[in-house]
């Protein structure tokens, strides 16, 4: 075991599958010379060369259309969008291209590539560094969509990811990368993709959360037992597609109580699928209507200190007030 | 004299007659089958066919230059003669026209015209415009890093010129001198827009300097010319020497699709003086001209050509449909597949 921050977890189990398959490529913008703008691939391109660690053009179709084009052919890319909020140009390569291509030719060809790219606000990126993309994707057939929160699991997910023989949309969240700290196990272990974890067991209620979120969760839950003695089970999902749903209604079944928070808009997010879920497949379970917190309906995060705090907590403690009035309903 | 036949613009290009007769008899094949395709759109056995007379000289003169097994293709939804030419049969066109569980190119999830064959290094391609050609960058940029002899070409429409991914592709592979080849078939029109409502410049082919590489133009129609042009691509991408584009000027017969109506763009007057330019009829000239084809060669290949796709049309009908429980394989990896 080693103490990391998520941004050095990934650097290193990066590195280390670039080390050990010379398959893997890195394509991005600013990832050679400049190491990228996260510092993640640092020092790379003299250690593997300017031919695995490429520059691209400032283009973001073209990014992931060329990842598609090696990943045809023998490699197995991982393209890096610099910021999530710059991958919409894109969005024609990784629907119409990346997911479809083992369907539409009926399984004669396969995608298997990674894109990675930094998400999420609450780092004063403003409204074009701070956005949540990934329901967009989480809709699409074809995509896997991995959102991971500690350290541990965004080593042993990007593992996983690089070795899938399907598109995965790797999501980082941003705030997560120096803020989070955690115990990384050593080796090269994979941590499976679709499999969401528990992260706190308790008896009262089911929270699921992702993304920087879930510390948020895992805070209140903290405090909730040590105030009140209200015992929260949060529940990571890890990956949003394909979702976990049986660890989830197992959960909720237990604590027969539920809430979904997530920073993305609130309307047509995550917590739209996990809350249809669980209320299709464990209605007659439930004490109580399954709560949402999202992020506001507006249209991205602003800047200034005070609008960045509304869009992550429009109502003081809000996580940990909600989880309250659940558990006592 | 000994130089005679080296005189001769096939021989310079270093083709002999058998492989002029057959260039001619995949023309043909692509041109018979395509009116073959339409009529069975017309009686109602197909609901989606998409023209490709006209193109047969661009398609099969570019397509010539390369060679099977090792060459990678990325051909767009016009490509019928390009596919042919790389090896797909007129049988497995028309598994695809029927929609066929054993289309090669999708099982019959796409529509007809979006060709995909691993075994033939066709790579599957889609509808939306010009996505291919960042696929084609990718793919060159694999094969030069694999050190493989492996050059790839890559086909489209004028209008895909328009697209980002087009410009995108093509700045990649000049940056890093990739072996791929371009091949912009240029009917003049975008289903109904004209060239000059697509660009403001007169050759597709001058926009290759801004990416670094040599843009050529010729003549669509001359499926010699086409040859030529590919051919010292296809050297200069195995040599090392990076991309080439080259715009065949062409024009298409028929309507954009069987469902397209193109008397509401073009006049009669103009489809019919492109017509008279048919490549069909230039090339049969040209081979009867230097001794390659008679009337009996013709008679022979044409039956020939007919009874094949008579052949095919019947046996890709009686084939299986897709079951409906197959619609849902294939979205991602299958261990037991």
């Amino acid at each position: 075991m080693t103490e990391k921050n998520v941004v050095t977890a990934i650097r290193d189990a990066l590195h280390d599958e670039m080390t050990e398959d010379e398959r893997v490529v890195l394509l991005g913008e600013d990832v050679g010379a400049r190491g990228g703008v996260f510092r993640i691939s640092a020092g790379w391109m003299d250690e593997f060369g300017e031919r695995r660690v490429i520059d691209t053009p400032l283009a973001e179709s073209g990014i992931v259309g060329i990842a598609i084009g090696m990943a045809l052919h023998g490699l197995l890319p991982v393209a890096e969008i610099q910021f999530a909020d710059f991958i919409h140009p894109a969005f024609d390569q990784i629907v119409s291209e990346a997911a479809r291509i083992r369907y539409r030719s009926n399984g004669d060809f396969g995608v298997p590539m990674v894109i990675r790219t930094p998400y999420g606000g609450g780092i004063h990126g403003a409204l074009y560094h701070s956005q949540s993309i990934e329901m967009y994707y989480a809709h699409i057939p074809g995509l896997k969509v991995v959102a991971p929160s500690t350290p541990a699991d965004a080593a042993g997910l990007l593992r996983s990811a690089i070795k899938d023989p399907d598109p995965v949309l790797f999501l980082e969240h941003k705030k997560t990368y120096r803020a989070i700290k955690g115990d990384v196990p050593d080796g090269a272990y994979l941590t499976p993709i679709g499999v969401a974890d528990v992260k706190r067991e308790g008896d009262d209620l089911t929270c699921v959360s992702y993304g920087y979120a879930l510390h948020t969760c895992l805070d209140a839950a903290e405090r909730l037992a040590e105030d009140e003695g209200i015992s929260v089970e949060v529940v990571d999902v890890r990956t949003l597609a394909p979702l976990d749903s049986e660890t989830i209604l197992a959960s909720v079944r237990k604590t027969s109580k539920a809430i979904v928070v997530y920073e993305d808009n609130r309307t047509y997010g995550a917590g739209a699928e996990i809350a249809a879920t669980i209320a299709e497949e464990a209605l007659f379970d439930l004490d109580a209507p399954i709560a949402r917190v999202g992020g506001p309906d507006i249209p991205a995060m602003p800047f200034a200190a005070p609008l960045e705090h509304f869009f992550l907590e429009p109502e003081p403690d809000q996580v940990y007030a909600r989880m309250r009035e659940l558990a006592r309903a | 004299m000994s130089t005679r036949v080296a005189e001769t613009p096939h021989g310079a290009l270093g083709l002999s007659a058998d492989d002029l007769l057959g260039m001619h008899r995949l023309m043909l094949t692509s041109r018979l089958l395509d009116e073959a395709a339409l009529r069975q759109n017309r009686m109602g056995r197909a609901p989606f066919v998409v023209p490709a007379a006209g193109h047969e000289a661009c398609q099969i003169g570019t397509a010539w230059a390369m060679r099977r097994g090792s060459d990678i293709w990325l051909p767009y939804y016009r490509d019928l003669g390009v596919v042919l030419a790389a090896g797909m049969t007129p049988y497995e066109v028309f598994l695809g026209v029927f929609a066929k569980a054993e289309d090669p190119s999708s099982g019959g999830r796409q529509m007809p015209a979006h060709w995909g064959s691993r075994r033939l290094g066709i790579i599957t391609g889609s509808s939306p415009i010009a996505t291919q050609v960042p696929h084609a960058a990718g793919i060159a940029y694999a094969a030069m890093l694999r050190g493989e002899d492996a050059v790839v070409g890559c086909w489209f429409g004028d209008g895909a010129t328009s697209e980002g991914d087009w410009h995108e592709g093509l700045n990649f592979s000049g940056i890093h001198r990739l072996p791929v080849i371009f091949v912009c078939e240029n009917n003049q029109y975008a289903i109904s827009v004209p060239q000059s409502k697509q660009m403001a410049v007169a050759d597709v082919a001058t926009r290759a300097e801004g990416y670094g590489f040599p843009g050529v133009v010729v003549d669509g129609n001359d499926v010699l010319a086409c040859y030529g042009a590919m051919k010292r691509a296809h050297e200069r991408a195995r040599s090392g020497e990076g991309p080439t584009l080259i715009e065949c000027k062409t024009y298409r017969f028929l309507p954009h699709t069987s469902d397209d109506d193109d008397k509401t763009y073009r006049t009669r007057e103009e489809v019919e003086e492109a017509k008279a330019r048919d490549p069909m009829i230039g090339f049969a000239a040209y081979l009867r001209e230097h001794g390659v084809l008679d009337d009996e060669t013709e008679d022979r290949i044409r039956g020939e050509v007919k009874s094949e796709i008579d052949e095919a049309i019947l046996a890709a009908w009686d084939a299986p449909d897709p079951d409906p429980g197959t619609a849902t394989r294939h979205v991602f990896f299958e261990d037991d597949a």
